[in-house]
């Protein structure tokens, strides 16, 4: 098994060299740029600029120069660990994105055991309890849930908030905290204000995740070692437990991969609405002002995020399923 | 070999139906049978006669939609004198009253009555070790430890012909050949000491060199251990082979019962008759056409009237056997047979 | 389950050679059997699917529903009361008004006329139900003229108020902050959603069976490529992407560019899944012996691929496209929603959404959240229909 995630680890290189350059092309790929961007606010707001000093702009920041001289540049930096410059906040990007890269990934970790903890008992009860009450509102629940957009949620749950309760539901941080430098004080803040948007966030993959669960115990409990178990006079419980269901959940251990980076760059919509401190809204702003560095920053990080989420379920599938591990040896 | 007067398991009437949207299947439609300790008891029968849901239907197993709607199982449990012993009480239970997942069942499955499951593959879950599903079933009724029950579980695959036991307790079911798997499911079948044995055509998956090495494996540990076997098969040979004492089915009912010599020498059932003409012989002259029965098993949602296998019957009675169904009666001091070529008795209803 | 059937067997037997002397009851029996055994045996895949179908009753009335969000979408005009693009300053954020169907007695549908005010504190405009001027509304009313599928003229209207000369109009779900009415808008907003999501899926399924069926089909070196490409477009996060692509788009290109930009930009992620599909479908298919068999008998390439191969798996693509659809919807709602997508004058449920995009607008009107109804009912229809739909056409379900 080893072996396995050596090669995996080998890929990684080479798949974020592929997706930098891809990263960069989309951002750059808008006609004009961040100067072009820059004056055009100027303009709005009333103030001027000569070619002078869009010149000067330009070669300050580098933006005179030809394609992948940029690039080239960009991916030196990034590789001795300088993220560049935001041309829209001016400040180092490491230090913009630092903390709030670190609450997307709570946030994203938080939703991805929420999601988990629920769905998987939903599911096996589901499947074991099929054409009951508690089933048949189980499927109503999830279709609706998955039929309905996460930011739609998010919305109607705030306006509820505060039109009934008068609460406003959105950041991260009571306002004593969120200048504040982490103490213990400050995490259980966060946990009391991040269960909210990891609800809304997680819904529709409760659902989906629930309803996969059920179908794949469904499908195992045909199966021939269930007659088995049961001759052995095993419980319904232990059996159900030990066997179907690790069966069962195989395959759900292979939605993780794609999951967890889903619900990293996926919170954007959630983190735009509640406005939130992660990552997303600021990929947003720096879309729409060009901010290059930034933008591609973030994407690259999302690219990061979602490689090592398919790796870590590739190495989880790979130990939960003996099958699996003896095939790649 | 011990006989004696009271069955181990006595199956009276049993009836179990299937209760499906387009109609009810009566898979198994008024069987009884005994089963005397020490004794291989056969039942044969084509598929879709009912032999598989009769065991399930004695094990409590049977899935939904089927349910048991009529009949008694009765049980001779082991008198509980400490591990085993040969003592058997004198009281029965009524398998069919208990509850299906309750605990006294469960600890009858397994331990007491054990199934030999029809494909081995299929019945070991794939991703635990063959050892940790036989422990398992060790752990469940027996009083021991885990250091004891490995050492238990490598005793019975070293019994059942497994060379190495000790390192093919750690393999998968994947990893072992078709014959090692059907004994690594013996001897889990075996682990508890069970009194009665079922298996359900545990020779139809493996080759025919294999198979004879399987019947003798059970052949010995059944002569060394007294256990009783239920053997389900459709092949006759193998009932020769190995059955003392034979039951016929068709269609959920019993056609004909009897020692395994009358059987084959004797069949009294028009169905009887025609399966054994049915067996190609090695003897028999060439060029010739292979005697089989006219017609097939019905639609089971459309079952003849009366005898279920009148419309196929070379021994038609008309009026007869499509009007009254005959009901299982001796027909001479050592053979049953539910036929009106002997008798009169019909099944009320 | 241990009851197995033989259809085969159900043939009833030759005459000549039958046994049992003619028993009336038996013998109507099997013959009836027998019939009815055919009638399945000869229906054609498409009628077994059809009658698989038809037993999934839910999945029958989300159909329903999907053909009645379809004919929306395709004459958003005739269910709009009121041009959706004309503002009116004066109109701003009116709560939607309902219908009363009774007056006095008789059937005579009408709206209660509103009366605005500027509230002197917050500046806002409050209205005020005003029971004393009743607007009469009526069914079938000729109202402004519209384009019906770009074909011919037509002004007649679903509903609308008797006299249409007349400046008061009724707005049934209310306006936005530009006096637009959100009923009108939420028609022809669904005529955009609905299509970008058909469209959207089309293309995926194009680009899926073209470049799956290449890889699976031939192997090799173009097998290897894509196979890549398919691993890397899946292995990118789809939100961010989609957004820095829309994001590229010039502000002053036409709806209609950025209309059909984003259809392939949906699209571009969205054909991996059915590329792969089909990938596999055609490796395990080249094997088949029908395959081979039509190769021996002389078929063109293009004949053995698309009359021969395809149809063993047209009804699963049909079954997992309906699927996609919804999903295509979502997300174009959401693009539009935080303004990367389509923009104005564009109208879609996302970009009627983008109004309610803070808790400021929803406090004031709380209305605007209303097309998501429309994307919700829509999605949860298609996904029901989908499911329905897979279901009957997969063979091995039951």
């Amino acid at each position: 098994m080893l072996q396995y995630i050596i090669k995996r680890l080998l890929l990684l290189p080479l798949l974020l060299f592929i997706f930098s350059v891809f990263a960069f092309v989309i951002i750059q790929a808008p006609p004009g740029d961040f100067v072009t961007a820059y004056i055009a606010e100027l303009a709005s707001t009333g103030s001027a600029t000569d070619q002078a000093q869009i010149e000067g702009l330009r070669r300050l920041y580098g933006l005179d120069q030809p394609m992948h001289i940029q690039y080239l540049k960009w991916m030196g930096r990034i590789l001795t660990g300088d993220l560049g410059v935001s041309l829209d906040w001016r400040r180092p990007i490491t230090e913009l994105i630092g903390e709030r890269l670190l609450l997307t990934v709570a946030l994203g970790l938080f939703t991805f055991g929420f999601t988990w903890a629920l769905a998987i008992p939903i599911g096996i009860l589901s499947a074991t309890r099929q054409y009951s009450f508690f089933d048949y509102s189980f499927t109503v629940f999830n279709y609706i849930g998955v039929a309905t957009p996460t930011f739609m949620t998010a919305l109607v749950l705030m306006w509820l908030a505060f039109s009934h309760f008068g609460i406003s539901v959105t950041g991260l941080f009571s306002s004593e905290y969120v200048d504040a430098p982490w103490t213990w004080g400050r995490v259980v803040d966060l946990l009391k204000h991040i269960w909210l948007p990891a609800v809304i966030l997680g819904a529709d993959g409760t659902a989906r995740l629930a309803r996969v669960m059920r179908a794949n115990l469904l499908d195992e409990l045909q199966k021939p070692y269930m007659e088995m178990a049961r001759a052995k006079g095993l419980s319904e419980w232990r059996l159900v437990l030990k066997y179907p269901v690790r069966l069962a959940i195989n395959p759900l251990v292979s939605t993780i991969g794609w999951y967890l980076p889903l619900l990293f760059s996926g919170s954007v919509i959630v983190a735009t609405v509640m406005n939130l401190p992660t990552i997303g809204p600021m990929l947003l702003r720096a879309l729409i002002t060009q901010d290059m560095y930034l933008a591609g920053s973030i994407i690259l990080i999302y690219c990061f995020l979602a490689i090592i989420g398919t790796l870590i379920s590739d190495i989880l599938l790979a130990w939960l399923d003996p099958r699996i591990r003896m095939e790649e040896s | 070999m011990d006989t004696q007067t009271t069955p181990l398991l006595s199956v009276r009437n049993l009836k179990t139906y299937f209760y499906l949207d387009e109609g009810t299947v009566k898979a198994v439609d008024g069987v009884s049978f005994d089963v005397y300790s020490g004794q291989v008891l056969g039942i044969v029968g084509e598929s879709g006669c009912g032999k598989s849901v009769t065991i399930k239907s004695v094990l409590r197993i049977v899935e939904k939609p089927g349910r048991i709607v009529d009949g008694a199982m009765l049980f001779r449990p082991q008198k509980k004198n400490g591990r085993g012993g040969s003592g058997e009480s004198d009281d029965f239970i009524d398998l069919v009253k208990l509850n299906a997942h309750g605990k006294q069942l469960r600890s009858i499955r397994g331990a007491e009555i054990a199934l030999i499951p029809q494909e081995p593959m299929a019945a070991f879950s794939p991703v635990y070790t063959v050892g940790n599903q036989i422990i398992e079933a060790i752990l469940l009724h027996q009083d021991v430890n885990k250091q004891e029950a490995r050492q238990m579980a490598i005793e019975r695959l070293h019994e059942v012909g497994i060379p190495s036991p000790e390192r093919r307790i750690n393999a998968y079911s994947w990893e072992l050949s078709g014959g090692l798997r059907q004994r690594a499911m013996i001897a889990m079948a075996l682990s508890c000491n069970p009194r009665l044995l079922i298996a359900d055509e545990p020779t139809t998956a493996i080759d025919v060199t294999t198979q004879a090495q399987v019947l003798n494996l059970l052949r010995s540990l059944q002569q060394q251990h007294g256990t009783s076997i239920i053997f389900i098969t459709h092949d006759l040979g193998v009932i020769a082979q190995m059955a003392a004492y034979v039951i016929v089915m068709y269609l959920g009912s019993v056609m004909e019962t009897g020692p395994v010599d009358d059987i084959f020498h004797n069949p009294q059932h028009p169905y009887t008759k025609a399966l054994l003409k049915s067996i190609p012989s090695v003897q028999s002259q060439s060029r010739t056409f292979l005697p089989t029965i006219e017609g097939s098993i019905p639609h089971p949602f459309n079952r003849p009237s009366g005898c279920s296998f009148h419309p196929r019957c070379l021994e038609f009675m008309p009026n007869v056997c499509n009007r009254r169904t005959p009901s299982l009666q001796p027909v001479n001091d050592r053979q049953s047979a539910s036929c009106f070529l002997y008798h009169d008795a019909a099944e009320e209803d | 389950m241990s009851v197995s059937h033989d259809y085969k067997a159900m043939a009833p037997m030759p005459d000549d050679e039958q046994p049992l002397p003619v028993d009336s009851e038996v013998a109507r029996t099997m013959a009836g059997l027998a019939e009815d055994v055919e009638a399945i045996y000869v229906a054609s895949n498409w009628k077994l699917v059809w009658w698989r179908f038809r037993k999934h009753r839910l999945a029958l009335v989300s159909g329903l529903v999907a053909i009645m969000v379809t004919i929306v979408a395709l004459f958003p005009d005739f269910f709009s009361t009121q041009d959706p693009q004309k503002t009116s300053a004066t109109k701003a954020f009116i709560p939607p008004q309902g219908i009363e169907f009774f007056d006095e007695g008789g059937l005579s549908p009408f709206v209660y006329n509103v009366e605005g005010k500027r509230n002197p504190r917050t500046l806002a405009m409050e209205w005020q139900t005003d029971e004393t001027t009743k607007i009469p509304v009526r069914f079938f009313v000729r109202s402004y003229s519209y384009e019906v599928l770009g074909v011919f003229e037509a002004d007649i209207h679903l509903l609308g108020v008797a006299d249409s000369a007349g400046q008061t109009q009724i707005h049934l779900l209310g306006t936005d902050r530009l006096g637009r009415d959100q009923w009108s808008r939420l028609m022809h907003g669904t005529q955009v959603s609905l299509s970008i999501g058909l469209v959207s899926v089309i293309l995926s399924i194009f680009f899926g069976i073209l470049l799956g069926g290449i890889s699976g089909y031939f192997g090799g070196i173009s097998d290897l490529i894509i196979q890549r490409l398919i691993e890397i477009l899946q292995s990118l996060p789809p939100i961010p992407i989609w957004m820095a692509f829309t994001a590229a788009l010039p502000q002053d290109w036409s709806v209609k560019r950025v209309y059909f930009a984003i259809t392939i930009i949906l699209s571009l992620i969205g054909w991996t899944t059915l590329g792969r599909e089909v990938r596999g479908r055609f490796l395990a298919l080249r094997e088949e012996d029908f395959v081979v068999a039509a190769q021996l008998a002389g078929c063109s390439q293009m004949r053995v691929i698309f009359r021969h191969m395809v149809p063993t798996f047209t009804s699963h693509i049909i079954a997992t496209s309906t699927l996609a659809i919804p999903m295509m919807i979502i997300n174009e709602t959401f693009l539009s929603f935080l303004g990367l997508g389509l923009r104005p004058p564009a109208i879609s449920w996302g970009v009627l959404l983008q109004e309610a995009q803070n808790l400021q607008s929803i406090v004031l009107a709380p209305w605007l959240l209303l097309p998501s109804l429309a994307v919700i009912v829509t999605v949860l229809a298609l996904n029901i229909l989908g499911d329905g739909l897979r279901d009957a056409a997969d063979p091995y379900a039951h």
